[in-house]
């Protein structure tokens, strides 16, 4: 018997998610049994996965052959350094989320537990699949498999009508997405018949067909990850599905997207062209500046999170798009210090992401509140989920020593190298398209600030929050578990940069792993030290004792009494939780500055108003200027081919005798 | 790493430690005599945090443990902002832990975390002073990053202490890209700094207040801090200021008589700065909140144009 190679233990771990899965179908009724014994088991399985693809990179590729499928069509499945990136993703972000799932779902009554069980484990496997496949054929399957299950998962509380409308759409994005991308293989088998991977890159396309492909695919896997114009779909589901699943998507099938993206454009289309990297630049710039204008304004937190999620979306296309552009010009060096930013990011958005939406989850239980006009002070209630929080707030707002920041400073390096580039005008716009990243960065504190003060500082907006408890051992683990993740990221950037650099290097033939070893670890220079450098252990330790030093020395020299009176605010006396800034106030300046972006409706009351109240609304321009108009069209499409049906059966015999006649005469041999 | 190197690093924060508060004094006494007031002392701000220290710390029942924390995240950040910003020499063996983009981010962290506490207690003012700071710290750092770009393209390098090096060895000629960035980034120390024309350091008029009205709930040695960290602020983005665009006089490695002659230098090119940030004071008005974005819009663009004036016309070929 030969031994089990990585590739074959993986696909173990696939079948051991569904078998989990299957499981809690076969006890539907024992949520106990499900919630401690088969998420855990689960999350153990995202261990092993993790652990697995780790092993993997950088390893020569790995292929097995499962014989599923049609006949003579088996799926193809490959291992490389690539994939190893995004499962060691999936693994380690899955584990932590599991854990928190058992802990989370032991309360929720009202919901089958044993079919959500198998949801979300088809789902997980399928995401494996997606990311070992090698043929199309397997490739959309496994796909589709992962759309449909979330979709599923996205609708677990389908008795609200405003959920199962984000079901709707969202299953619809995902199947126009999933059209695009089909056809983007077929035009990258360029008729050869043969759709594995394998063949598509042994192809070589002409400069057209390979921009057709190219585009075909940014608009298929950007309809999954969210890129402008077809990101409606993510305020909507992500806010819809339960907490776990809104963490799985936002931090790791939203990256399954941008590993398709880049299979694609770096592995199947062979070299691209430079203004691929323009147009990619070019759409995640303007959805990245989208998203977080829209995350700031938002009331509700997981919508808010959701269009965080946009953003970080949009940082990691702008990365894509600087490597496309760095690599067409052969500039692998640089293109290499791109796409470890790209990378960087995948990885610190999952972990950040995810615990922040675990973080909400925590609230919604305790709180049964998803607006943030009706929560407030929960850090007195809820220390822990707070505390944790806080991690991933300052690290979804890019500031150091966090995971955030490497790679928003990593892809900054790459914009700082782009006036090299031996072409007349982008060397210069590309750097003033740094400038808008900096102001995306600068807006996500903005809206992380609102988010965290809203919810968690402050008074309790409403008297019921006094009642709020913190979260279980099963979620603290959860969301300790992701909040270490991005610690460890943030502080360890050249550990991991060596680790990602073997997929770097599978794409682009070049990696940083040489320049940033010769540093030590702790010294992040991914040029040389004088080109630039960063310390975050150094960072850290500086600021902790000056902190610490500081404290001591005062309370040393001079006391460190302290007494508790009631908050002064200018000696007004009447300080009521009312009177604090709402969700709504606080991103009021933001509305008034970047008036002309939103599509605003405000209802102010007159003096004579019995009932006064104060509404605005916020609605996304593209709605009505892209989605209601293409609805309306298809609307009158089906109307029209609605007068086909007749309701009267001869007519309908009398066409298919048509389409038979029709038939004979084109198929003719 | 040297030893001379690590005194040099040592005197450069102690200095800071030092410096800063008379820094924020001598600021005050001008602004006093430009506008025909008697002047306070000078050392009126060292007065004021003895003063502080001493108080007793009075907490509001609903403080959190995130908002008495605050205060020394500030200071902590500060220390390490003046601690890699070349005021004196160049060889600071701590400057490669954070680079130009990094203090970039220091500054923001400091923001991020007084914001939060400002809104902790859950006093209207407090929430409106964080949510203005945010307003302006997300317009400004757009600003300050774009000029750092530009001197960063010059040097080749986002190091500051490799930048200083480099504007210090280039010929006296002015050169429009440091000129537009310049000025780009007096605008943003301004209103990062609490200063006039967005902000006013003097103020307590309610509804015209931003970073007074974010520390309102604090006192003794938390609000000493504070202040010290303001103080800190204030140095570093003058020796930061002083470094990019004037950086003669600052002294680089194994030069130990330059250290001697750079503080004399510093602090005569501090009392000239603090003169001129008084005056600027003092002829501006303090603009509506609504105005900021435009100021800072400007500063934005003309740090913009300074990058494309570098490229356009000062690329190095």
């Amino acid at each position: 018997m030969p031994s089990l190679l990585t590739i074959d233990f993986l696909l173990i771990a696939a079948g051991a998610w569904l078998g989990v899965g299957l499981l809690g179908l076969a006890v539907p009724r024992n949520s106990r049994f499900i919630s401690s014994v088969l998420f855990p088991l689960g999350a153990l399985v995202g261990l092993f996965v993790g652990g697995y693809a780790l092993n993997a990179l950088g390893q020569a590729p790995q292929t097995a052959v499962l014989a599923i499928g049609l006949p003579n069509l088996p799926f193809h499945l490959r291992l490389d350094s690539l994939a190893a990136i995004f499962l060691l993703l999936l693994g380690i972000v899955a584990a932590g989320i599991s854990i928190y799932a058992a802990g989370y779902f032991r309360h929720d009554h009202g919901i089958p537990l044993g079919l959500l069980c198998l949801e979300y484990h088809i789902f997980l496997a399928s995401m494996l699949m997606v990311l070992l496949a090698d043929d199309a054929y397997a490739f959309m399957v496994a796909w589709e498999t992962m759309a449909l299950s979330s979709f599923f998962l996205v609708t677990t509380d389908h008795r609200h009508e405003a959920i199962r409308r984000a079901g709707y759409l969202y299953l619809l994005i995902a199947h126009v997405g999933a059209i695009a991308i089909l056809l983007s293989f077929g035009v990258m088998t360029s008729g050869s018949g043969d759709y594995s991977f394998a063949g598509m890159r042994a192809q070589t396309l002409s400069p057209f067909w390979a921009s057709i492909a190219f585009l075909l695919a940014l608009f298929g896997f950007g309809a999954k990850a969210g890129l402008l114009p077809v990101h409606v779909w993510l305020p909507e589901a992500h806010p819809a599905a339960p907490s776990p699943v809104s963490a799985l998507m936002s931090g790791v099938m939203l990256k399954t997207a941008i590993y398709g993206l880049l299979r694609v454009s770096f592995d199947l289309l062979g070299t691209p062209l430079w203004w691929w990297g323009v147009v990619a630049l070019a759409v995640g710039l303007v959805t990245a500046l989208f998203g977080v204008l829209y995350a700031t304004v938002q009331s509700d937190m997981k919508r808010l999170l959701a269009y965080s999620s946009i953003e970080n979306i949009g940082l990691i296309a702008v990365g894509i798009g600087l490597t496309l552009i760095f690599h067409a010009y052969k500039m692998e060096g640089l293109a290499a210090l791109a796409l470890t930013a790209v990378f960087y990011h995948c990885i610190a958005h999952a972990g950040f992401k995810s615990l922040l939406f675990l973080c909400t989850g925590s609230v919604l239980h305790a709180t049964k509140e998803r607006s943030l006009g009706k929560l407030g002070g929960l850090i007195h209630r809820m220390p822990w989920v707070a505390w944790l929080a806080l991690v991933g707030v300052l690290a979804g707002a890019g500031l150091p020593p966090l995971s955030g920041f490497i790679s928003e400073w990593l892809l900054l390096q790459g914009f700082l190298f782009s006036p090299g580039l031996p072409h007349p005008w982008l060397n210069m716009l590309v750097p003033v398209a740094a400038a808008a990243v900096v102001l995306v960065a600068a807006m996500a504190g903005f809206a992380m600030v609102k988010f965290y003060g809203i919810i968690f500082l402050g008074q309790m907006r409403e008297p019921a929050l006094k009642d709020a408890h913190d979260a279980g051992p099963w979620e603290r683990l959860g969301l300790a578990w992701l909040t270490m993740l991005t610690l460890l990221l943030g502080v360890l950037p050249v550990t991991v940069i060596l680790q990602l650099d073997a997929a770097t290097r599978q794409l682009l033939g070049k990696g940083l792993a040489e320049r940033v070893s010769e540093q030590g670890w702790w010294m992040l220079a991914p040029i040389s030290p004088d080109r630039a450098s960063y310390e975050p252990l150094v960072f850290l330790a500086v600021i902790a004792v000056s902190l610490l030093l500081g404290g001591w020395v005062v309370k040393r020299l001079y006391h460190g009494r302290l007494r508790r009176t009631p908050a002064w605010d200018c000696g007004y006396h009447f300080q009521g939780p009312r009177a604090q800034d709402t969700a709504e106030g606080f991103s009021q300046p933001i509305r008034r500055i970047f008036e002309p972006m939103f599509r605003m409706e405000r209802h102010f009351p007159s003096i004579r108003d019995s009932k006064p109240y104060f509404e605005v609304k916020i609605e996304d321009h593209f709605w009505h200027w892209l989605y209601l108009p293409v609805a309306r069209i298809a609307g009158r499409i089906s109307t029209l081919i609605t007068n086909l049906q007749g309701g009267r059966i001869a007519v309908y015999l009398m066409y298919s005798f048509l389409t038979l006649i029709l038939l004979i005469l084109v198929a003719r041999p | 790493m040297s030893v001379a190197g690590l005194l040099g690093q040592v005197f450069a924060i102690v200095f800071a430690l030092a410096l800063a508060p008379l820094l924020t004094g001598w600021v005050n006494q001008c602004r006093a005599w430009l506008q025909n007031r008697s002047a306070p002392p000078l050392l009126q701000p060292y007065y004021m945090l003895h003063k502080l220290f001493n108080k007793d710390v009075v907490l509001a029942h609903g403080a959190s443990p995130l908002f008495r924390f605050a205060p020394y995240a500030l200071f902590g950040c500060m220390m390490l902002a003046c601690a890699i910003i070349p005021s004196l020499s160049t060889d600071l063996p701590l400057a490669p832990a954070a680079d130009a983009l990094a203090l970039v981010g220091v500054f923001g962290l400091a923001r991020v975390f007084i914001s939060l506490a400002a809104m902790d207690i859950g006093t209207s003012f407090g929430s409106l002073g964080g949510r203005r700071e945010m307003l302006v710290g997300f317009l400004a750092e757009p600003a300050l990053l774009i000029v750092i770009f530009t001197v960063a393209l010059i040097a080749q390098s986002t190091s500051v202490a490799t930048i200083v090096e480099t504007l210090a060895h280039r010929e006296f000629v002015i050169y429009p890209s440091i000129a537009f960035a310049g000025i780009a980034f007096t605008m943003v120390s301004f209103a990062e700094n609490a200063r006039v024309p967005v902000d006013n350091p003097a103020t307590h008029l309610e509804l015209t207040m931003i970073h007074e009205a974010m520390i309102l709930e604090y006192s003794g040695r938390h609000l000493a801090l504070i202040e010290w960290a303001a103080s800190l602020k204030l140095y570093a983005y003058s020796c930061l200021g002083l470094a990019l665009f004037f950086p003669w006089g600052i002294a680089e490695r194994d030069n130990f008589m330059a250290l001697v002659a750079a503080i004399p230098i510093l602090l005569a090119k501090l009392l000239i700065g603090g003169f001129l940030v008084a005056l600027i004071e003092t002829i501006n008005a303090k603009m509506r909140i609504f105005r900021a974005p435009e100021f800072l819009g400007t500063a934005f663009l003309l740090a913009v144009l300074g990058m494309l004036v570098n490229l356009l016309l000062e690329s190095r070929v």
